[in-house]
């Protein structure tokens, strides 16, 4: 069994609970800083990213999500989760919780009217993923131990650096649960080769 | 190959605004103050429905420079009203960029009998409504997200109230319905029954459902979120309040953690005088926006 949670300050939260379904997964939604301590992995949801930020820092969970993640347990970012883990973001002065070796652009593709979905290749994912673009952000560097799973028109739109994964894309919006269900396994396997985990609390 | 203006990408955009407010604002100053308050995205406007209300006249679309200067002054999403049925204000804001359009009944209706057709725009539109035939004929028609009407600029969130509670004891009721009584219930809404037959499956509206219309403290925006708004539109409650910055940050956090009372009464304590309010009854009928275009 592992339990994963759902940071929900704000975003779509219920989309990724029900993408995340499998009979060993629990999942928790995640407003208060003392549940994080019985997870074994952690989604930052898509929404807008300067309101998550101001939220985490409110409400004392900048510290914790960074020991969350440095204590090794796996974190999955869509589009404005992504945009929390990144390490640079362009045109600002540091990143959010910077826990990737990333650098992102907030609104890549350009305003609302040029979101748009598209079909992915994510390699050890899916050959034919659908994705759904909206404002969304674009990796533009990637550290040496990141790797980029997908990318659309020669940018990088997914990637994983060991027990964190994230992609600018929304994979809860629609009925395909692979991407998610990538990050369950990683969450089992997490769970399996590190028993330290259950020490850090 | 990339689709623009999908169903999934106009929808979706709604869904990553959950949880949070939508604050009306008429200047860049104004739209800073509710993005560094935590806004999820901005209402560009020329006036706040309230200074509507007290104005009179016709009230149509804000000068492009106004949502020009918005859009240039914050990185979230910008949106902007359109006059009800009102094609060129509509394809003009598009073409500006805005994130979202309000084809809104706070505007003067430029059309009485049809609004929009949605669906053949890129951009995403929301639109108000008072109980679910309404909601569904806007859905119908392309809205990707929907708002309660209230009484805009009235700081009286009572028809609000009831218009959330209609909506959603209207969805209860058709789920609990069999699919023989779909038609006539169709009928009856005046709303299109494979949206109904939709409703009737998941028990949900297919698209975000946001509270709007009167809401002026951080209690309404709890209550309303109570209530099963996914989100909260305010309007003239923070710019007409006594420190807008103070009340919007309270607003915000009031949605997110509306059922943690101690927290909110922290939040609602010294914030000075909120806007003023309009008793119901003292509207004349002319003056009831929620009752334009239906």
């Amino acid at each position: 069994m592992v339990t994963i949670g759902v940071l929900a300050l704000q975003g779509a939260v219920q989309e990724h609970v029900k993408s995340l379904q499998a009979p060993d997964v629990e999942t928790v939604i995640v407003k208060r800083t003392d549940q994080l301590d019985a997870l074994d992995g952690l989604v930052f949801p898509g929404g807008e990213s300067t309101t998550m930020r101001r939220l985490v820092n409110k409400y004392g969970f900048y510290e914790p999500l960074r020991e969350f993640a440095a204590a090794g347990k796996p974190i999955l970012g869509t589009c404005a989760g992504l945009i929390l883990m990144a390490e640079r973001i362009a045109q600002e002065p540091q990143g959010h919780l910077q826990l990737m070796d990333i650098d992102v652009q907030r609104n890549a593709f350009g305003r609302q009217r040029e979101s748009f979905e598209t079909t992915l290749v994510v390699k050890d994912v899916a050959k034919d993923m659908e994705a759904v673009f909206i404002r969304a952000p674009l990796i533009s560097s990637t550290g040496d131990d990141v790797e980029v799973l997908s990318s659309f028109n020669g940018e990088i739109v997914a990637a994983r650096e060991n027990h964190l994964l994230a992609c600018s894309f929304h994979p809860e919006l629609t009925d395909d649960t692979r991407f998610h269900q990538y990050f369950v396994q990683m969450v089992r396997e997490s769970k399996e080769t590190a028993p330290e985990h259950t020490a850090v609390t | 190959m990339a689709d623009r203006g999908t169903d999934r990408v106009k929808r979706g955009m709604a869904e990553m605004q959950k949880g949070g407010v939508i604050m009306d604002v008429v200047n860049a100053e104004q739209a800073k103050i509710a993005e560094e308050a935590g806004a999820v995205a901005v209402m560009a406007l020329e006036r706040v429905p309230a200074d509507i209300r007290a104005a009179g006249g016709v009230a149509r679309m804000a000068d492009p420079t106004i949502v020009e200067e918005v859009m240039n002054a914050v990185s979230i999403p910008v949106m902007a009203k359109a006059r009800i049925g009102h094609i060129v204000e509509a394809r003009l804001l598009e073409s500006l960029g805005a994130d979202y359009i309000d084809e809104s009944e706070v505007l003067t209706p430029a059309d009485e009998v049809y609004h929009l057709d949605k669906s053949e725009y890129t951009v995403p539109f929301v639109c108000g409504a008072r109980d679910l035939g309404e909601a569904l004929r806007r859905v119908g028609e392309g809205a990707s997200m929907l708002r309660t009407k209230g009484e805009p600029g009235t700081g009286n969130i009572v028809e609000a109230v009831r218009h959330m509670r209609m909506v959603q004891s209207e969805l209860k009721k058709i789920a609990g319905m069999s699919k023989d009584e779909l038609m006539t219930e169709a009928k009856n809404l005046g709303a299109p029954y494979e949206l109904l037959l939709g409703i009737k499956e998941t028990g949900k509206l297919p698209v975000v459902n946001f509270a709007a219309g009167g809401i002026a403290t951080p209690a309404d925006a709890a209550l309303m979120m109570q209530l099963g708004a996914d989100g909260v539109f305010v309007g003239s409650g923070i710019f007409k309040s006594e420190h807008p910055d103070k009340y919007a940050k309270a607003v915000v956090e009031a949605t997110t953690h509306y059922q943690d009372y101690e927290l909110i009464a922290r939040l609602s304590r010294g914030l000075g005088t909120a806007m003023q309010g309009l008793e119901m009854s003292t509207l004349a009928p002319s003056e009831r926006m929620q009752d334009r275009s239906m």
